[in-house]
């Protein structure tokens, strides 16, 4: 465990000394504070909008940091060759597969931390309301569909040699998932066999990251998820991120380590 | 003596570039002992095979055939690998950590205390002179002191074998005066060192015992003093003697 956080260590000093979360945390900052000093014919359902997009913002913002920093991990090991004097130590692949993942989604939980808080102080300064409680429970589901993400970007790391296109990869997944995983089950319907049984198959497959956006909710003040759907929401989410750290690990194991 | 190291019949062979060539064999059934507190210069031609044969005791690689121990531990298994340190032959670090943080990493990973940690790198980059540049990142060190650095991290756990993969190459007469004479030290100290490197001379000063290997094959091995004695000529032409090097040939 000492060997797994250690690594896990490295990934976190890594990104914040890196500016890569400091130019998103900036941007997100800017275009938000720019939109909250407009005030559009005098509505007060603006503050709705600008909560809408500062939320859309902050997701965007943490899937580039989730993915770019996770795509980079293994390769960058690889290429600048300090997987050699680590597993010269007595570090096992698959502590190295684990304490990547640890730090990454260490790193992307602190980044949303610190958009979270930017994002409760702006919208709780026009609305002068506080639900801090929704917010932390969509930072937390956030969270954990962050980690399945990060485990897909690790694997994608192993199969593609260039980090550049196993982040295109996994942002052409994410997105899509999350823009029609939900709705495969439906065009299944319409298919004919064998499509109508592929679709289905890969609707029950793939994991449904759609599940973790609750900014409806938050957008609309509509309360809290139930804390059982939050707890299974969680179980879901360490189910896949395990499935798919495996087949990194399997991966990996083997791999020959020089670029 | 016992064995620190330990190589029995060690294959590995790999796929060549080209499907049409098959397999290349890197080494071939190689049988090797480095015993207890003695400095054991591996040396060959480039290609030879030693960077490999390195690779399999320190478990980059697996090998194909054969056996590799490290303190009677198989090389497969991590913990074989817990009592040594290793120095390649470039300098890989995380270039944003300091000369302290990267140190620190390394205790971690070994599972030193804190406190045992601290004192050993204090002693450390006082050994390899960069107590005055601790505090800075690796990526504003010169290459002598990224090697000092490296040589650091592979002494940060109290080693009783040293892994040295051409441990002066690349280095000003400064540097590698500097980097023999911690080695002398550590031989001093009763360490085992095994390493490889291309400088003779330097092999023939620190060396107690050398093995010459070339296309994966043991060509020769024994004390200095007595190959010296034997073939009546110095370790530089027995060198080139054993990799079959003919100077009328080569002009």
């Amino acid at each position: 465990m000492k060997i797994v956080s250690a690594l896990a260590g490295i990934v976190v000093k890594e990104l914040y000394r890196r500016k890569d979360f400091y130019v998103l945390f900036v941007l997100t900052a800017l275009v938000t504070v720019m939109m909250a000093s407009i005030n559009f014919f005098h509505d007060k359902s603006i503050a709705g909008y600008l909560k809408e997009a500062c939320l859309w913002l902050i997701w965007v913002s943490a899937l580039v940091i989730a993915i770019v920093t996770t795509a980079r991990q293994i390769p960058a090991e690889r290429e600048n060759r300090t997987i050699f004097p680590l597993l010269a130590k007595p570090v096992t692949r698959n502590q190295v597969v684990l304490g990547k993942f640890g730090g990454c989604w260490l790193a992307t939980g602190i980044a949303l931390v610190v958009f979270y808080v930017f994002f409760t102080i702006v919208a709780g300064t026009r609305e002068n309301q506080w639900p801090i409680v929704n917010y932390l429970q969509a930072l937390w589901l956030q969270w954990m569909m962050l980690a399945i993400v990060i485990a897909l970007a690790l694997l994608g790391s192993i199969v593609f040699a260039a980090p550049s296109s196993n982040s295109t990869i996994c942002f052409v997944i994410v997105i899509g998932i999350l823009l029609v995983g939900g709705h495969l089950d439906q065009v299944a319907l319409r298919q004919s066999e064998p499509v109508r049984t592929i679709t289905y198959a890969l609707y029950f497959l793939i994991p449904h990251l759609e599940w973790y956006d609750v900014r409806q909710l938050v957008f609309f003040e509509q309360g809290l998820v139930p804390w059982s759907a939050c707890g299974l929401a969680t179980l879901y989410a360490a189910f896949y991120s395990a499935m798919l750290l495996l087949a990194t690990w399997i991966l990996f194991r083997r791999k020959a380590l020089n670029l | 003596m016992h064995a620190i190291v330990e190589l029995k019949n060690l294959r590995v062979e790999y796929k060549a570039p080209s499907a049409s060539d098959g397999k290349k064999v890197a080494v071939k059934n190689l049988n090797l002992q480095v015993r207890a507190g003695e400095v054991f210069g591996f040396l060959g031609p480039n290609g030879a095979g030693k960077t490999t044969t390195m690779n399999v005791l320190l478990g980059f690689v697996n090998a194909t055939g054969g056996d590799a121990f490290l303190f009677d531990v198989n090389v497969r298994e991590p913990i074989a690998r817990q009592r040594i340190g290793y120095l390649p032959e470039l300098t890989y670090y995380y270039k944003f950590l300091t000369a302290e943080e990267i140190l620190r990493f390394y205790a971690k990973i070994f599972g030193i205390e804190r406190s045992v940690a601290e004192q050993r790198i204090d002693k450390l980059l006082k050994l390899v002179e960069l107590e005055s540049a601790r505090k800075r990142p690796l990526k504003t060190y010169s290459k002598g002191m990224q090697q000092r650095v490296g040589l650091a991290q592979a002494l940060i756990n109290d080693p009783d074998l040293l892994v040295l993969d051409e441990p002066t190459s690349g280095l000003d007469p400064l540097g590698r005066m500097k980097v023999r004479s911690i080695i002398q030290r550590l031989k001093n100290e009763g360490k085992t060192v095994f390493f490889s490197s291309h400088e003779l001379g330097e092999v023939e000063t620190i060396c107690d015992r050398v093995a010459i290997i070339n296309q994966g094959e043991l060509k020769v091995e024994g004390p200095v003093a007595e190959l010296v004695a034997k073939h009546q000529a110095n370790l530089e032409q027995i060198f080139l003697n054993f990799i079959g090097y003919q100077p009328e040939l080569a002009a």
